[in-house]
């Protein structure tokens, strides 16, 4: 059993003052987000060896691998960590299949083919580098760090050198990656849309330091993430277990906790599956009674368990307001000021959060790996 | 007959024979002499900074740009018999290079030094250092990334080198003559041969032969290392 990342270091660099501290749970994706220069990359370079830092511990799975106290810095090719670059970074000179096998260090033809097979590689084996498309090449690059057999697995942004349809052609393969492969995955990016669909733990970096860091679904929707979520986008993330499909109106049940549940539009999933959804904010009102005569078929009672105002720019206003479903389940609505005027709208009241099931689809949904 | 008249014209004499076995043998005992050096060399100048650096950078280039008389000279008064070096090789090894192909192997080899380094060291430079750096995440030890990757894309810039030291090296003409003389069948290649023809009156056709003979083996090495590299190149995936 893995036993995770623990990080600790500081170090000054030119433009930031890098100053991190947190523990990565030891299976699924981390995903550690900023700005870019925000000091994302200079962190997993420090976990792999490429950068050392000026003081700090760094702890991969149980086996201390820097440590400035004691002296301890175990050079890159020691560590057993693979890490898969930006750019692809595949040896020229070898094929497909002497780039799979480069970091191999005994012969392993069942999880070769596994690997293989997971990344859909097989094609490509006798191929040189350079005839390949870019999301060829980062499969290939992602499969070569799987089969080092390494304790921890580093992706530095590895989607951001592709262009959208070959995001499209990897991104499915970074999702099955994180339900099949059993080491922590720390994983940069600055693409909202990769972590949703990604991340289990998220990390947030803000000029070198841990700005905050915990489950994805509690730090979506705190205020640290506001900056990134524009206008519309300010949502709410949940797990939730697939309870039922029904095909005649082609939906799909959820239930977040025992006897919480919710309709949306059918998801590929099976019953039982845990699947991740997005509710946008936007599409969450506030009523004071349940209304049963309207076509909004999910209306869950909720107190409001607090309310925030929002300014973007001079005339754009609205209000947040925190719902709480079920203890510790929360959901965030949008809605205007006249609106939380006119309801006399305040923190305690009991009310009902309604949620049309057609605004949510497969597109905010990813099934994760829980 | 004729016939045998015409043969023997066009057959090499065994005066040219040696003179052409001679010159091909001295230039590819210093390419193989030049080869480790060369990749030595340009690799830490390309990937290494140290004090003395540039002046490490320079004595390999003066050969280039000093007179190959100048450098007869000097390998004279150090590597030979009675030389500051040459003197101590011998007591100690045996090894002399006066008077010998032994010298002239050592004149071409500093002569063609600078190509070599060159272009060995424009091929490490151009590596793109990010390849090294995934090969030791992929668990490669210093050692192993030179080998697997390192050396092999510069193979290109080995191939250049090894061309142009073996070029520079069949022509070389200066330095071996003032180091190690005009022996036959010891010292005596292509240009020194031809050389003595041209200062023998009545000897032109003999000259204009050895510089057909020259010409051929030029454009022959020209060709095979044009071919070789093609290959390599391809091999290498970059397209060029």
């Amino acid at each position: 059993m893995n036993q995770g990342v623990k990080v600790t270091f500081q170090k000054h660099l030119e433009n930031v003052e890098m100053n991190v501290d947190f523990i990565a749970p030891s299976h699924g994706i981390t995903a550690i987000f900023g700005r870019s220069g925000a000091g994302k990359t200079s962190i997993v370079n420090a976990v792999s060896g490429l950068l050392s830092p000026d003081t700090g511990k760094i702890v991969v799975n149980g086996r201390t691998v820097f440590d400035s106290t004691q002296g301890t810095n175990i050079a890159v090719e020691k560590r057993n960590l693979g890490y898969v670059f930006q750019e692809p970074r595949l040896f020229p000179h070898y094929t497909v299949q002497g780039n799979l096998n480069y970091g191999v260090r005994e012969k392993d033809d069942e999880y070769f083919n596994s690997i293989v097979e997971l990344l859909s590689l097989e094609p490509l084996l006798s191929r040189y580098p350079k005839g390949l498309s870019g999301g060829e090449k980062q499969r290939v690059a992602i499969g070569r760090a799987l089969l080092s057999k390494p304790d921890l697995l580093l992706m530095d942004e590895p989607l951001a050198s592709l262009d959208l349809p070959r995001k499209r052609e990897v991104m499915p393969f970074l999702e099955m990656l994180s339900k099949k492969v059993k080491i922590p995955i720390l994983y940069v990016s600055h693409s909202l849309s990769e972590i949703l669909r990604l991340a289990d733990h998220l990390i947030v970096i803000d000029q070198g330091k841990v700005v905050s860091d915990g489950k994805i679904e509690d730090v979506w929707s705190s205020k640290v993430m506001r900056p990134w979520q524009s206008f519309s986008e300010q949502s709410t993330l949940f797990s939730a277990t697939v309870s039922k499909h029904n095909l005649e109106y082609g939906l799909t049940q959820l239930q977040f906790v025992e006897g919480l549940t919710f309709w949306v539009q059918q998801v590929d999933a099976e019953v039982g599956s845990t699947v991740r959804l997005q509710i946008r904010a936007n599409d969450v009102s506030i009523a004071l009674d349940k209304n049963e005569k309207s076509s909004i078929r999910n209306i869950l009672p909720a107190r409001i368990a607090g309310i925030e105002y929002q300014h973007y720019g001079d005339n754009k206003k609205s209000v947040s307001v925190k719902l709480d479903l079920n203890q510790g389940c929360y959901l965030w609505a949008t809605i205007t000021k006249w609106a939380l005027d006119d309801l006399k709208l305040e923190e305690g009241m009991q009310v009902f959060a309604q949620i049309k099931g057609v605004s949510v689809s497969q597109r905010d949904i990813a099934i994760a790996n829980l | 007959m004729l016939s045998d008249y015409l043969l023997s014209d066009y057959m090499l004499s065994d005066y040219e024979l040696t003179a052409l076995l001679l010159s091909l043998k001295v230039a590819a005992y210093a390419v193989v002499w030049l080869l480790p050096v060369g990749v030595i060399l340009g690799w830490v100048l390309a990937r290494k900074e140290f004090v003395g650096k540039s002046v490490l950078d320079s004595l390999i280039h003066l050969p280039l740009v000093l007179p190959p008389v100048v450098i007869g000279y000097l390998l004279l008064i150090s590597m030979g018999r009675r030389g500051v070096i040459g003197s101590w090789l011998y007591d100690w090894f045996g090894v002399s290079f006066s008077f010998s192909w032994r010298g002239a192997v050592l004149a071409c080899v500093v002569v063609s030094l600078p190509l070599m380094v060159r272009a060995i060291r424009l091929s490490v430079e151009s590596i793109d250092i990010k390849l090294e750096q995934a090969a030791k995440t992929l668990g490669a030890s210093p050692i192993k990334v030179f080998f697997t990757i390192t050396l092999p894309l510069t193979l290109p810039g080995v191939i250049t080198g090894v061309m142009l030291a073996f070029a520079r090296s069949l022509g070389e003409f200066g330095a071996t003559i003032s180091f190690v003389s005009n022996i036959p069948a010891e010292t005596q290649t292509i240009p020194l041969a031809m050389f003595t023809f041209l200062e023998t009156p009545g000897e032109e056709m003999a000259a204009a032969r050895l510089c057909i003979i020259s010409i051929v083996i030029a454009l022959l090495s020209l060709l095979t290392s044009e071919w070789v590299s093609r290959r390599v190149r391809r091999r290498l995936g970059v397209s060029q």
